[in-house]
């Protein structure tokens, strides 16, 4: 009575949906005609396509961008100032630093379009400092398409990484570090000693969310370069809406999204392990 | 002396360093906004306030976006979708923490399945799902959908909210013989006010900022939520850079502005959230 309506959403609208993927993924089907029983070629493909596996890599890449430099950067801040002390400019800050995270995703997507385009800001202030011969269209370009998607995740999830990072520092027992100094112990020392093991939990939950956002992108990426130039910038998430919609290969699709599906909890198990254990 | 001068010397050292961090944050909405003020059709530079600022631009942005009608489409698709979800959520979690419901570990174990599933890996099915049940192209498309992958994250922060709750009150409402309903009203919901408040506001911005769903489930972007008709609107007007960034910041107002309002509850909700 009281699991009800709640079990039933789930099951109609994604625990049966979910089933189909990975049924559909053993198929062929232009989702019109009859559905040929495909055995394993789908899974196959996604490691023999370079299209398809080269967006799995693109993924991964991108984690880099949206979860190891925010986590470091924002580690790093936060032991720099080691609280936000209440008071309106600190409040101020807070605020401020959600801002990218409360945005629609598609609006930070336009946001830095803008931003990365020729007459964009970026170009601008390279020119500004004499470095003309560095400006291009970024998200059109082959080499930096990619890096550029990056600092867009670099973007949301800085505030939050950080915000989540002071309020976690703030927590920790200050007399750990009056006995780390009383150690003899240096800013570094202090840092890897009393820091790092103080914020495990949080430094989990920044990873853990942001690994699933770069992983799973799919508004950013879509917005921004639509997978291009070429298949440059091309994830997983936007494969599988191309291969559904554009090319009309719903086994293949399915088998990308199961798979996709399946990396992402692959991947954030030894991270909640990590952040679980004391 | 020495002591005073070095707190005054962190002191300002920390002041750049979160100065620093919010002109980052906030840099490509400034870019946005002198951008947004150029006159239509031209190049402008990334940064730089216009001699004319043609705040016209914003005028002829919300009737070319046609900002009025999706609006109020985001509006009834966050009333689908937020109350219903809340609900249901709370009751699960409520059931599943405090009665001891048959299957009840099972329920935990399926819901776990939908927690860092992401929403791609449903929509190829869904598409073929919502279109054999005469639904694909009306809102219901993306309300019904949408309940259903908010439930596993719903009904765990409920869950874990009701969990540590207290328990004598409870034991001498039973003792007293007041049946699950009575109890759950007047004791444990109202205890509950604040991780529903929160679960709220969580829901109202899954919602509102949504795109993949509307994406596909919803041809006419005027039926979509904001940030579904958003991309349809970089795809006609993506080389009008004034018109593009006018009425890009227009859909991006009431989502700032409700989380300039709610400041305190959003981001203590939203570490709330991602500490559970």
């Amino acid at each position: 009575m009281w699991v009800a309506p709640a079990l039933i959403m789930y099951s109609v609208f994604v625990l049966y949906p979910l089933g189909q993927s990975v049924q559909f993924s053993f198929y062929k089907w232009d989702g019109i005609g009859p559905a040929t029983p495909a055995g394993l070629d789908n899974w196959r493909a996604i490691f023999t396509e370079p299209e398809l596996f080269g967006s799995v890599i693109n993924a991964f890449i991108l984690i880099i961008f949206y979860t190891a430099l925010p986590v470091s950067l924002g580690l790093v801040t936060a032991s720099l100032i080691r609280e936000l002390r209440v008071g309106t400019f600190n409040t101020a800050a807070r605020v401020v630093l959600f801002i990218p995270q409360v945005l629609p995703p598609v609006a930070a997507g336009i946001a830095w379009t803008w931003m990365f385009s020729t007459e964009g800001l970026v170009n601008q202030a390279l020119r500004a400092v004499g470095l003309e011969s560095l400006t291009r269209a970024w998200l059109g370009d082959f080499t930096f398409a990619l890096p550029a998607v990056g600092v867009i995740g670099f973007w949301l999830s800085l505030g939050f990484c950080t915000v989540l990072l002071l309020s976690g520092i703030g927590k920790i027992d200050p007399s750990l570090y009056e006995a780390a100094r009383l150690d003899g112990a240096g800013r570094i020392a202090e840092f890897f000693a009393v820091t790092l093991p103080g914020l495990r939990q949080e430094i989990a939950v920044c990873a853990t969310i942001t690994t699933i956002a770069a992983l799973a992108s799919f508004d950013v990426v879509q917005i921004a370069t639509q997978g291009g130039p070429g298949y440059q910038t091309m994830v997983p998430g936007v494969e599988i809406y191309r291969l559904t919609f554009l090319e009309q290969r719903i086994g293949q699709a399915s088998a990308l999204a199961v798979f996709l599906a399946a990396l992402v909890l692959l991947v954030i198990w030894p991270i909640q392990r990590i952040g679980r254990h004391e | 002396m020495s002591a005073g001068s070095s707190t005054v010397h962190q002191g300002i050292s920390r002041a750049v360093i979160l100065v620093a961090l919010m002109l980052f944050a906030v840099l490509p909405l400034l870019s946005m906004l002198t951008a947004a003020l150029a006159p239509q059709n031209s190049t402008p530079p990334g940064l730089a306030w216009p001699e004319d600022p043609q705040w016209n631009n914003f005028v002829d942005a919300w009737t070319a976006a046609n900002l009025s009608a999706l609006f109020r489409s985001s509006v009834l698709i966050v009333l689908g979708v937020v109350p219903a979800a809340v609900a249901m959520a709370t009751a699960a979690g409520y059931g599943l923490a405090q009665l001891n419901i048959p299957g009840g570990k099972l329920v935990n174990a399926l819901l776990l399945v939908g927690l860092t599933l992401p929403f791609e890996a449903l929509i190829t099915p869904l598409y073929y799902n919502i279109r054999s049940m005469g639904l694909l192209g009306t809102r219901w498309a993306v309300i019904l959908p949408l309940i259903g992958l908010l439930m596993p994250f719903g009904v765990f922060w409920m869950r874990s909210s009701f969990l540590t709750a207290e328990t004598a009150l409870t034991e001498a409402a039973k003792i007293d013989g007041a049946n699950p309903w009575q109890i759950f009203r007047q004791i444990q919901l109202p205890l509950a006010v604040p991780a529903v408040s929160a679960l709220t506001i969580l829901f109202f911005l899954a919602t509102w900022n949504q795109y993949l769903l509307p994406l596909v489930l919803i041809d006419d972007p005027t039926m979509r939520t904001v940030a579904g008709g958003l991309g349809a609107f970089q795809g006609e007007h993506g080389t009008n850079i004034a018109l593009l960034c006018a009425g890009s910041l227009l859909i991006i107002a009431p989502s700032l502005i409700v989380f300039l309002f709610f400041q305190r509850h959003f981001v203590r909700a939203l570490l709330q959230g991602a500490v559970k």
